[in-house]
C-alpha cells in the first residue's frame, strides 16, 4: 500500500511534467488533488487501515498532496510563462526598418555658430550689441581712421546708396559699432560683442559673398593691454577649436595698432601643413584683432591717455565652414534644404 | 608682391633659410603669402608647384660643335662640354642651333633628368631616358625654358649669358625662390626689393647694401639747359625731378634683368622701359621715360616746359595703350605749353612715349598727392604697379636717388650718356617728425615691461634715429623713407612687431566690468527661433538685395499702401548693383523666401521655412528706431521681420503609410499660435481680411490687441503661379517682429491647479455657417467665467441632416471650481447659462445632449 504512494507520486509527477496546455493541466489537477482525484481516494482508505499504520500512512498521503499541490502551481505559473514568452515572440519587430521622426526644424547654421560665439564671449562677460547695417560713410570709414580715397579702402569694396546727400554706404564690417558702443557706453568701459551681417561689392564665388556675417569685439577700460587681448582671445579660440596652438603675428588695421592676426594650429593636419584647407602651412587664420587706435577711442569719446582697449573681429562663416568642412561659402544663403538640415 | 630672393641677396645676406624667412617676415606683419620655387626643391611637402633640378644631371654647358644629322635635315648632333669628363653627344632640333655652332652656353640636362615634357600642354612631368633618334643614339638634351619650368617658350634652347659658368648645377645659377608679399597699407616702404631687404636686416641684424649713387641728397634747381619744370600746386605734386640721357640704343635688355623682372611679374619689353620697371620693382620708385625729341618736337625745338598742374575740366588726352581720355578737375596732369604728356604718376601720353626711334631720354621721377592719384585710377580704370606705389604714398625724400640708378643702368645698358644737371622742383620739402616713447607707454598698452635699451636696439634696427632722454624716455625720428610713423601708437607697433607677439604674456581682463545689461530683444529673438524650430521649421537667412519688381510680384505697388508686408516706400537703391536683380534692398522677406522655396520644391515634399532678418524702409519725418543715435535721423528703418512659408506635405511619408496630406491654413495658424504662446503673448487675435497676394476667403490679419503686427494666409494662385509654384496651397506670414517680441510677457503669472474633480460636458450647438468659431468661444468662455476652465472644439460639421445654411459646433467644456467640489446642478446652471447666452447673441440652438 505504502509502495503505491510512492508509485502515485512518481506517475503523477510523470505526466505532469510532459503537460503543457491549460485543459491537460486541470484535466490532471481534477485526476489527482481534485475533490474526487487520487490522492483523497488514498485518503478514504485510511479508515480501513490497522491502526499502527494509521499514522505513517496520513502523513505520506499528506506529503503527497503537499508535494502534487506545489508541483500543480509551479506547472499553471511554467505554462503561463511559456505562453507569454510565445506571445511576445510571435511578433518580432525589425529593429532596421525605419524609425518615425518627428519634423524637425534646424537653426540656420550661422546663426547656430553666432549662438556659440555669443555664449562663450557672454561668460566672459561681454554683451552684445547690435547696431544699424546701413551707416554712414563717416560712421564706417572715416571714424575709424579711413579718410576718403585712403589706400586702406581697397580692403573694402563697398555698396553705396544712391542719391544720400552725405555718403551712405551698406556697411562693410561691424566696426562702425566700435563706435556706437563707445558712444553709448561712456564714460563706464565697455565689454561688447557686435554681431552682424555686412556687404561688400564681390563677385560671388565659392569664397566670396556680397553678405556676410561679422562679429565685432571691443574692449575698453583703464587698463586694457595687449597682454588681455592675447589672454581673451585665447580663451575663445580654446572654448571654439579646443585646446590647440594659437598664435598671433602683425597685421594693419587703421583702427587698431598694433594689430595682430590670430590663427589656429589647423584642424585637419594637426599643424603638418600637409593640406589645402591651411593651405599647406599647418595654421588658419581665425580673427584679426589690435589695440584700439587713439584717433578710434577719441571718436567714441574715450580719452586715449586715460583709457585703453582691444578690439578683434571674426567671420562666424568662415569659422562654420572651417569646422565642418564646407569648400563653398554660397552654401549659406543658397538655403538648399539638404545642406540646412545636416546641421 | 613678387620678391625673387635672388635679387634680395644684392641688397642683404640672408641668415636664414627661404621658409624661415618667410615665417618671419609674416610674423612681422609682413605676410609671406605664397613661395614659389624655381628650380629648387619647395621646403614643404604639398606645395610643391615646380620641379627641382637635379645638382647631379642638370649643367650649365657649353657648345663644342653643332654637326649635321645623317638621317634628316631638321635634325643636329650636337656636342657640349660641361667640365666633368668628356663632352656629350645628342640630337636637337632647336632652330635656334645651326650646324657649325659652337661656344653658345647652353642648359645640360643628363639621362635621367626630371624635366617638363615640351610637346605637352601644361607642364607635364617626364624623365629623360635613352633614345635613338632617326638611327643616333642620345642619351641627353639641351633644354629650352618650357621644359624647365621657366616659362612656355619652347621654340628654341634656352642661350644663357656668355658668362654662365659652365660645369656649374643649373639650381645654383638660376634656382631661385619667389615670395609673393602681401603689402598692407601701412607697409608702403616694403613695396620694393629693397624695402623688404630692409625689413629682412631688421629683422635678421643684418645691415642693408645700397647703390653708391644711393646717398646723394641733392637737390637741384627747377630749370637747367634742359627743361624747366613748373609746379602749379605743391599740394598735388611735392616734387618733380628729371635728367636727361642721350643717345640712347634701345634694344632688349640683357638676360638677368629679363629673368628678374619676369619673375616679379613684369613682362620685358625694351631697355629703356626695362630699366624704369626694374628700378621701380626694385627701388620702390615709379619712374616715367619721355622721348626728349617729342618735348622738343611739341615746343618746335625750344626748350621744353614741363608743368604740373591740375586739369582743365574736358581737357584731353590719348594714353600710351591708345586710349582718348578725358580729364576732370582733380586729375593731375604733366603737361607743356601744347597739352598733356601724361598722368601725373599713372600713365604717359603716347605722342611723347619711347619707341624704337628715341634716342634721347627725358626721365621723369615725381612725387604726386597720394589720394588724387587714387581716385584718377578709380574713376579712369587705369590700375598699374606704378599707380599702385603711388597710391600708398612714396616720400619725397626719396624721389632722385632711384632716377640716379635708372640713369646708370641706361647708360650701362644703353649706352647713353648722362647730362650732370638735375633738373629738379622741390616745393614742399618732406616734414621732420620726432615722436617721444616711454617705457611706462609700452607697459600701459602691452602689459610688459620691454628695457629702453631693447627699444632703443629695435628702433635703430628699423633705421630709426634714437635720442635717450632719461632712463625711461627716448625720442625717436624715423627714417626718411617712411612716413607712416608720426605718434607713439606707430612707434610702439614697431616695437612689438619686431619684439614679437608670442613674447607677451597672455592675461585675462582685470579691470572692471561694465554694467551688465543683457539683451533682451536679442534674447528674445533667439527664443523665437526655438519655438519655431521646435515647430519643425527649418531656418533660412535669403540676400538682403532684391528688385522692386521682384517684390511687386507679391503685392502690386499700387496697392501696397494698405497692404502689408510692402509699405511701399521709395526703396534704398544702391548706387552700383552688383547686377539688376539686387539694385535695392528689401522692403519685405517674402519674396526671396519664396524663391527659395520654389527652388527646394524640386526634390522636398515637405518645405517649411521660416526667416528672421531686417527690411529696409526709407525714414519717414519724426520716425526713429531703437539705437538711433541724433545723426541717423536720415538713415533708413531697418526693422526686424519673421517671415513663414510652408507648402506640401504634412508628414513625411513612411513605410507604412504613405502621406497624402497637405498643410493648409490651420497648420499656419497652429504656429502662429504656437509662437504666441510660447513667447507668453496674450490676446492674439486672427481677423479674416482681404488681402492682394492672398487666398479670398483664407487671408488673416494678426493683431494683439488693437495693434495690426502683420498677415498669414494662404496665397493667392495668381501669386503662387509668378514663382512657378505647384499647385498646392502655399501658406505665407509676415509680421513685424519687434512688435510682436514687445508684448512677450517674460514675467507672466502661473494659473492655479484646482484640487477639486473637474465636470466635463459636451455640447454641440447649430449656428449658421457666417457665425465665426472665435465668436462662439469668445462666448462661451465669457459666460463660463471662473468655473470654466477650458472650452475645447473638437468637431466642425456640415451637411446631413443638418440644414443648409447651418454648421454644428462640438465643444468639451470643462468646469472646475478652485475652492470647492462642484455639484452636478452647479455644472449644468452654468452650461445653461452659455447656451442661453449663445442662443441670444448669435442664434445657436442646441443639437442634443
Ligand atoms: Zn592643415
Amino acid at each position: 500500500m505504502s509502495e503505491s504512494v510512492h508509485e502515485l507520486q512518481s506517475r503523477a509527477l510523470a505526466q505532469l511534467d510532459a503537460i503543457w496546455d491549460n485543459e491537460s493541466v486541470e484535466a490532471w489537477r481534477v485526476e489527482y488533488i481534485g475533490r474526487k482525484g487520487a490522492v483523497n481516494a488514498l485518503f478514504e482508505q485510511i479508515g480501513a487501515l490497522p491502526k499502527a499504520e494509521r499514522g505513517a500512512f496520513g502523513k505520506a498521503a499528506n506529503e503527497l498532496k503537499n508535494a502534487l499541490e506545489a508541483a500543480f502551481q509551479a506547472k499553471v505559473g511554467a505554462i503561463k510563462q511559456r505562453a507569454l514568452s510565445e506571445a511576445l515572440e510571435a511578433e518580432p519587430l525589425d529593429v532596421t526598418l525605419p524609425g518615425r521622426q518627428p519634423a524637425r526644424g534646424h537653426v540656420h547654421p550661422t546663426i547656430q555658430t553666432l549662438r556659440e560665439i555669443y555664449k562663450i564671449f557672454g561668460e566672459m562677460g561681454f554683451q552684445v550689441y547690435r547696431t544699424r547695417q546701413v551707416e554712414t560713410d563717416m560712421m564706417n570709414f572715416q571714424l575709424l581712421n579711413i579718410p576718403p580715397y585712403h589706400p586702406a579702402r581697397d580692403n573694402w569694396s563697398t555698396f553705396y546708396v544712391a542719391g544720400a546727400e552725405e555718403k551712405v554706404l551698406l556697411r562693410t564690417h561691424t566696426s562702425p559699432g566700435q563706435i556706437r558702443a563707445m558712444r553709448a557706453g561712456y564714460p563706464n568701459p565697455v565689454r561688447a560683442i557686435l554681431p552682424g551681417m555686412c556687404y561688400r561689392y564681390e563677385q560671388i564665388s565659392a569664397r566670396y559673398e556680397i553678405q556676410f556675417n561679422q562679429v565685432e569685439g571691443i574692449v575698453v577700460g583703464r587698463h586694457i593691454t595687449f597682454g588681455d587681448l592675447k589672454g581673451t582671445l585665447t580663451e575663445f579660440a580654446r572654448r571654439m577649436f579646443g585646446a590647440r596652438p594659437v598664435r598671433f603675428y602683425g597685421d594693419h588695421f587703421p583702427f587698431t595698432e598694433p594689430s595682430a592676426q590670430m590663427d589656429v594650429r589647423c584642424i585637419i593636419c594637426e599643424g603638418k601643413g600637409t593640406d589645402p584647407l591651411c593651405k599647406y602651412t599647418g595654421w588658419l587664420e581665425i580673427l584679426g584683432s589690435g589695440m584700439v587706435h587713439p584717433d578710434v577711442l577719441r571718436n567714441g569719446g574715450y580719452d586715449p591717455n586715460e583709457w585703453s582697449g582691444f578690439a578683434f573681429g571674426m567671420g562666424p562663416e568662415r569659422i562654420t565652414m572651417l569646422k565642418h568642412g564646407i569648400q563653398d561659402i554660397r552654401y549659406f544663403w543658397g538655403n538648399d534644404l539638404r545642406f540646412l538640415e545636416q546641421f | 608682391m613678387q620678391v625673387p630672393v635672388s635679387w634680395l641677396q644684392d641688397f642683404v645676406d640672408l641668415t636664414l633659410p627661404v621658409d624661415a624667412l618667410a615665417e618671419k617676415l609674416t610674423f612681422a606683419g609682413l605676410e609671406v603669402e605664397d613661395i614659389e620655387y624655381i628650380g629648387l626643391p619647395s621646403a614643404k611637402a604639398g606645395s610643391n608647384k615646380t620641379l627641382a633640378w637635379d645638382r647631379e644631371k642638370i649643367f650649365v654647358a657649353q657648345l663644342v660643335e653643332a654637326l649635321p644629322h645623317p638621317n634628316a635635315d631638321r635634325l643636329k648632333i650636337v656636342r657640349v662640354a660641361y667640365g666633368q669628363g668628356a663632352p656629350v653627344e645628342m640630337v636637337t632640333g632647336a632652330p635656334n642651333i645651326r650646324v657649325g655652332d659652337a661656344g653658345q652656353k647652353v642648359v645640360l640636362a643628363l639621362e635621367g633628368s626630371r624635366l617638363y615634357d615640351g610637346h605637352q600642354d601644361g607642364r607635364a612631368i617626364m624623365t629623360l631616358k635613352k633614345s635613338k633618334i632617326r638611327g643616333v643614339e642620345s642619351a641627353a638634351m639641351v633644354c629650352s625654358e618650357k621644359e624647365l619650368g621657366l616659362s612656355d617658350e619652347h621654340e628654341g634652347i634656352l642661350i644663357l649669358p656668355d658668362d654662365a659658368p659652365v660645369g656649374t648645377p643649373l639650381a645654383d645659377y638660376l634656382g631661385d625662390a619667389i615670395l609673393t608679399v602681401k603689402i598692407n597699407p601701412n607697409f608702403a616702404r616694403a613695396q620694393s626689393v629693397l624695402g623688404v631687404a630692409r625689413e629682412v636686416a631688421a629683422l635678421t641684424g643684418q645691415t642693408v647694401r645700397l647703390p653708391q649713387t644711393w646717398n646723394t641728397h641733392a637737390v637741384g634747381a627747377p630749370q637747367t639747359a634742359f627743361v624747366e619744370i613748373e609746379i602749379a600746386d605743391a599740394q598735388l605734386c611735392q616734387r618733380f625731378s628729371a635728367l636727361l640721357i642721350r643717345n640712347v640704343t634701345l634694344k632688349p635688355s640683357p638676360f638677368w634683368m629679363q629673368q628678374r623682372l619676369l619673375r616679379a611679374g613684369m613682362r620685358p619689353i625694351n631697355n629703356i622701359v626695362d630699366i624704369t620697371n626694374y628700378v621701380m620693382l626694385g627701388y620702390g620708385k615709379p619712374l616715367h621715360a619721355f622721348d626728349y625729341d617729342a618735348l622738343l618736337a611739341r615746343a618746335n625745338g625750344a626748350m621744353p616746359k614741363i608743368c604740373v598742374r591740375p586739369a582743365r575740366a574736358g581737357e584731353q588726352m590719348q594714353t600710351l595703350d591708345g586710349q582718348q581720355r578725358t580729364f576732370r578737375a582733380h586729375d593731375i596732369l604733366v603737361a607743356d605749353a601744347r597739352g598733356p604728356v601724361g598722368i601725373g604718376g599713372i600713365m604717359g601720353g603716347s605722342e611723347t612715349e619711347v619707341s624704337d626711334a628715341t634716342k634721347n631720354v627725358l626721365l621723369e621721377s615725381a612725387i604726386f598727392d597720394f589720394i588724387s592719384i587714387r581716385r584718377t585710377t578709380a574713376e579712369q580704370k587705369l590700375p598699374s604697379e606704378a599707380a599702385t606705389r603711388f597710391g600708398r604714398g612714396i616720400p619725397a625724400s626719396q624721389n632722385v636717388a632711384p632716377a640716379r640708378v635708372a640713369a646708370e643702368l641706361m647708360r650701362d645698358l644703353a649706352d647713353g650718356a648722362i647730362d650732370p644737371a638735375l633738373a629738379d622742383n622741390y616745393p614742399a620739402p618732406q616734414p621732420s617728425i620726432t615722436v617721444e616713447i616711454t617705457t611706462r607707454e609700452v607697459a600701459r598698452l602691452l602689459g610688459i615691461t620691454m628695457p629702453l635699451a631693447e627699444m632703443e636696439r629695435i628702433l635703430r634696427a628699423l633705421d630709426f634715429t634714437v635720442t635717450p632722454l632719461s632712463a625711461e624716455a627716448l625720442r625717436v625720428a624715423p627714417p626718411a623713407y617712411r612716413t607712416d610713423v608720426d605718434g607713439a601708437d606707430d612707434v610702439l607697433e614697431e616695437l612689438v612687431r619686431i619684439y614679437g607677439f608670442e613674447k607677451i604674456p597672455s592675461t585675462l581682463i582685470a579691470d572692471a566690468l561694465p554694467p551688465l545689461e543683457g539683451n533682451v530683444a536679442l534674447e528674445q529673438e533667439e527664443q523665437a527661433r526655438d519655438i519655431l524650430v521646435d515647430a519643425g521649421l527649418q531656418e533660412i537667412v535669403t540676400y538682403a538685395f532684391t528688385h522692386p519688381a521682384h517684390e511687386s510680384q507679391l503685392v502690386p505697388l499700387e496697392t501696397a499702401a494698405t497692404a502689408f508686408p510692402l509699405p511701399a516706400r521709395a526703396y534704398v537703391a544702391l548706387e552700383n548693383p552688383i547686377s539688376a536683380e539686387r539694385s535695392v534692398l528689401r522692403q519685405t522677406l517674402l519674396p526671396n523666401m519664396l524663391d527659395i522655396a520654389a527652388s527646394n520644391l524640386r526634390h522636398a515634399k515637405r518645405v517649411a521655412l521660416f526667416e528672421i532678418g531686417s527690411v529696409f524702409l526709407t525714414r519717414g519725418a519724426g520716425e526713429t528706431q531703437p539705437g538711433d543715435l541724433p545723426e541717423d535721423a536720415s538713415l533708413p528703418l531697418e526693422p526686424r521681420r519673421l517671415g513663414i512659408v510652408l507648402t506640401g506635405l504634412r508628414h513625411e511619408s513612411t513605410w507604412q503609410s504613405a502621406a497624402v496630406e497637405l498643410m493648409d491654413f490651420y497648420d499656419l495658424k497652429g504656429i502662429v499660435q504656437e509662437l504666441g504662446a510660447g513667447l507668453h503673448v496674450r490676446d492674439l487675435d486672427f481677423v479674416a481680411t482681404a488681402h492682394p497676394a492672398l487666398h479670398p476667403g483664407r487671408a488673416a490679419e494678426l493683431r494683439i490687441g488693437a495693434a495690426a503686427v502683420g498677415v498669414l494666409g494662404e496665397l493667392h494662385p495668381l501669386t503662387r503661379e509668378k514663382w512657378a509654384l505647384p499647385a498646392q496651397a502655399v501658406l505665407v506670414a509676415e509680421f513685424d517682429l519687434e512688435k510682436i517680441l514687445a508684448h512677450a510677457e517674460t514675467r507672466f503669472i502661473v494659473r492655479t491647479i484646482s484640487r477639486y474633480p473637474a465636470i466635463v460636458q459636451d455640447i454641440a450647438l447649430l449656428v449658421d455657417e457666417n457665425v465665426q468659431a472665435a465668436r462662439v468661444e469668445g462666448l462661451i468662455r465669457q459666460t463660463g467665467g471662473a468655473l470654466l476652465t477650458d472650452a475645447h472644439l473638437f468637431d466642425v460639421y456640415r451637411g446631413e441632416p443638418l440644414p443648409p445654411g447651418k454648421k454644428s459646433l462640438a465643444y468639451t467644456l470643462t468646469f472646475q471650481a478652485l475652492d470647492q467640489v462642484l455639484s452636478d446642478a452647479d455644472a449644468a446652471k452654468a452650461r445653461a447659462k452659455i447656451v442661453a447666452r449663445l442662443a441670444r447673441q448669435v442664434g445657436a440652438e442646441l443639437r442634443s445632449g
